[in-house]
C-alpha cells in the first residue's frame, strides 16, 4: 500500500494542509491551529518526559535498594535495612507494570488524598521509576557480589567505616561494572513509558491511538510513532555507552577493554 | 530426473493458473460477491461489540444482543428469504473501534452491527446502510455538580475517551469559543466513567447512548445526569462491504421494510426504554427528533452532511 505522509501536515482541527508543516517543528513559523507533526512531537515530549522522569527516580532508588541488600550483618539496623530493601524489589518486580500505574493512578491517591492533586504524568513516573527500580536493585547487587571479597576485606583493614567502603572501595568499581545491564533498563523505561497512556498522559502511544482514528491513517501514524520509540531508546543507547567508554579506568575491569566490540 | 519432475510441477502450475482464473472469472460475472458466499455457505458473519450497551453488546456465554444486532438478525432474515435459503446460520465476530473497518474491508465480516459512525472517510474504505439511529454527543456530569452547559466547563476537567471522535469535537470547540478543557482521556468508556466517579473529571462527554449505558450501569445512577446541549450529531449505521452495491440495497430494502411495517418505535422502547439483559438495566434514552427524522426520511448521509449548519 502507498504510504501518504502529508496526513502529518494536516491540521488537527479541520484536516486542511497547514502553512508551516516542517519549519514549526523547528520554532521557525507558527501555525494557527496545531498539525499532527506539531502534536507528534508534543507527545514525543511527553514520553521523554514520563521515562526520564523514571529513569531518574529508578537510577536513584534503585542503587540504593541494591546497595542496602548487600549490607554485611553487622547488627540489628542492618539486618532490618537488608529486609526492607529484599520487600521493596520483591513487591515491586513481582506486580505488572500497568498494574503498578492503575494502583498508583486510582487506588493510592483514594487513600492518600494529597497524591490527588499531583499531575497524571507524575503518578505514572513514580509508578515506572519503582517498577525499574526494584530491576535496577537486582543488577547493582549482581554488580556488587561480583566484585571479590578482599575489596571489602582490605578497605576493613585500612579502618574505613561501612559507609566509607562502599562510597570509596565498592560502588566506584560495581557501578562501573553494571553499566551493560543499566542500558538495557534505561531502553526498558523508555519503551514502558507506553502504558502511561492508560492514566491520560497524552504521550506516544495515546496520540497514535486517536491520531488513527481521527485520520485513518494508521499505518503511517504507527511508523512514526515506532519511529520516534526506536529513535528515543536507540539514543539512550548511545549516551550510556559514551558514558561506559568515559569513565573506564584501563587495567581495572578487564572485560570492558573489549566494550566497543559488545556493540 | 529432473526433466521428469519438471513435467507434472508444470502441470500442477498450469492447472492451479487456470483455476484462479476461473475463480475470477465467476466472481465478476457474480450479482454480489456477500450473497453468493451466503447462499454457498449457508451462514454469515456478523460483526459486533462487545460492551456498546444497548446498541450491540454481549449477553454472556458468546450471545450477542443488541438494537443494532436484533435489526441485523430481520435484515438477515429477510435475505435468508430472498435468497430462497431454507436455514442461515450467523457467526458473531466481535470487533474492536479499531479493526471493525479493516475486517469488513477484507471480508471476515459481512455485515457489522455495532456503532459505527458513518463518515466520508470511513466510506472510502466501507458501504453504510441507511441510518436508523443519530447519535448526539452529549455532556455527562455528577447531579449535584450544578453544570448544565458546556459553557461552564471552562477551566474544569473534562474526560473523554481515546479513540473517539469527541476528542477532536472539544478540541474544536475549544478553538471556536476561545475556552479551554483540562482534558483526560480514559482508555475506553468504562474507564472515563471511572474519571467521572472518583472526582478526576468534572465532565464526561461522549455519545449519549454510552453516557445513559453507563449511568444506568454505574452503583448510583441518581448520582449522575445528562445536561446541556447537543455538541454534535452523528449518524450511527450498519457497515456492509463496500464494492457490493446488490448486498447494499438488499440490506436497505430490508431496512425500508422494518420501518414501514412500524416496527421501529417498539425496538426502540424494548432497547433504550425497558429493562434489557443480562443485568436488567434500563438505559433511559429518550427517542430523539433526529433519530424520528432518520426513520421517516431512510438515507446514507455522512456525519459530515449533519453538521453542515
Amino acid at each position: 500500500m502507498a504510504l501518504d505522509l502529508g496526513v502529518f501536515c494536516k491540521s488537527t482541527l479541520d484536516g486542511e494542509v497547514v502553512e508551516h508543516c516542517f519549519s514549526s517543528i523547528f520554532w521557525l513559523g507558527q501555525n494557527a491551529d496545531p498539525s499532527y507533526l506539531d502534536w507528534l512531537m508534543k507527545a514525543w515530549g511527553w514520553t521523554l518526559a514520563v521515562a526520564g522522569l523514571g529513569l531518574a527516580i529508578a537510577l536513584i532508588v534503585g542503587a540504593i535498594m541494591g546497595t542496602l541488600r548487600t549490607l554485611p550483618d553487622t547488627g540489628r539496623t542492618s539486618r532490618l535495612l537488608v529486609r526492607l530493601s529484599t520487600a521493596w524489589v520483591e513487591l515491586f518486580r513481582n506486580i505488572p507494570v500497568l498494574v503498578q500505574v492503575f494502583l498508583w493512578y486510582h487506588v493510592i491517591p483514594a487513600f492518600f488524598l494529597p497524591l490527588k492533586a499531583l499531575p497524571s504524568y507524575w503518578l505514572v513516573s513514580i509508578a515506572l521509576g519503582f517498577f525499574t527500580s526494584a530491576r535496577i536493585a537486582e543488577q547493582v547487587r549482581a554488580g556488587i557480589q561480583s566484585l571479590p571479597s578482599g575489596q571489602r576485606a582490605a578497605a576493613t583493614a585500612l579502618g574505613l567505616t561501612t559507609s566509607q567502603t562502599y562510597r570509596y572501595i565498592i560502588l566506584p568499581m560495581a557501578l562501573r561494572i553494571v553499566i551493560p545491564p543499566l542500558t538495557s533498563e534505561s531502553m526498558n523505561a523508555i519503551k514502558n513509558s507506553s502504558v502511561a497512556f492508560a492514566v491520560s498522559v497524552p504521550e506516544l502511544t495515546l496520540f497514535a491511538m486517536q491520531a488513527q482514528e481521527e485520520t485513518s491513517h494508521g499505518v503511517e501514524i504507527y511508523l512514526a510513532v515506532t519511529a520516534l520509540y526506536a529513535l528515543s531508546a536507540f539514543s539512550v543507547n548511545r549516551v550510556m555507552a559514551l558514558i561506559e567508554k568515559r569513565s573506564r579506568i584501563p587495567g581495572f575491569i578487564t572485560a570492558s577493554n573489549d566494550a566497543s566490540l559488545a556493540h | 530426473m529432473r526433466t521428469l519432475n519438471s513435467k507434472p510441477f508444470l502441470f500442477a502450475t498450469n492447472l492451479f493458473l487456470a483455476s484462479s482464473f476461473l475463480m475470477i472469472g465467476s466472481s465478476a460475472q457474480a450479482a454480489s460477491a456477500t450473497m453468493d458466499k451466503i447462499k454457498s455457505s449457508g451462514a454469515v458473519t456478523m460483526g459486533v461489540r462487545e460492551s456498546s450497551i444497548p446498541m450491540s453488546y454481549t449477553t454472556g456465554d458468546s450471545r450477542f444482543d443488541g438494537y443494532h444486532v436484533e435489526i441485523c438478525r430481520m435484515i438477515l432474515g429477510d435475505i435468508k428469504d430472498k435468497l430462497g435459503m431454507s436455514t442461515l446460520r450467523i457467526n458473531y465476530q466481535p470487533v474492536t473501534s479499531q479493526n471493525r473497518v479493516p475486517l469488513v474491508q477484507n471480508g471476515t465480516v459481512d455485515i457489522e452491527c455495532g456503532t459505527t459512525t458513518n463518515n466520508t472517510a470511513r466510506a472510502k474504505d466501507v458501504g453504510f446502510a441507511n441510518t436508523l439511529y443519530v447519535e448526539e454527543v452529549r455532556i455527562a456530569v455528577k447531579a449535584n455538580s450544578g453544570i448544565t452547559s458546556i459553557s461552564q466547563l471552562a477551566g474544569k476537567k473534562v474526560a473523554t475517551t481515546t479513540g473517539t471522535t469527541s476528542v477532536q469535537l472539544l478540541r474544536k470547540h475549544e478553538k471556536a469559543n476561545g475556552v479551554n478543557f483540562d482534558e483526560v482521556f480514559g482508555k475506553d468508556h468504562a474507564d472515563s466513567f471511572l474519571l467521572l466517579e472518583s472526582g478526576r473529571a468534572d465532565a464526561f462527554v461522549m455519545d449519549g447512548s454510552i453516557l445513559a449505558g453507563n449511568i444506568a450501569n454505574s452503583k448510583n445512577p441518581k448520582d449522575y445526569k445528562i445536561v446541556g446541549e447537543v455538541l454534535a450529531t452523528e449518524p450511527i449505521a450498519i457497515m456492509v462491504p463496500k464494492n457490493d452495491p446488490e448486498f447494499k440495497a438488499a440490506v436497505n430494502a430490508a431496512i425500508a421494510k422494518i420501518v414501514a411495517n412500524g416496527k421501529m418505535p417498539g425496538l426502540w422502547n424494548k432497547w433504550f426504554l425497558a429493562p434489557i439483559p443480562p443485568k436488567n438495566i434500563v438505559v433511559g434514552l429518550e427517542l430523539s427528533p433526529a433519530t424520528k427524522y432518520a426513520w421517516a426520511n431512510l438515507n446514507d448521509k455522512p456525519a459530515e452532511d449533519y453538521n453542515k449548519k
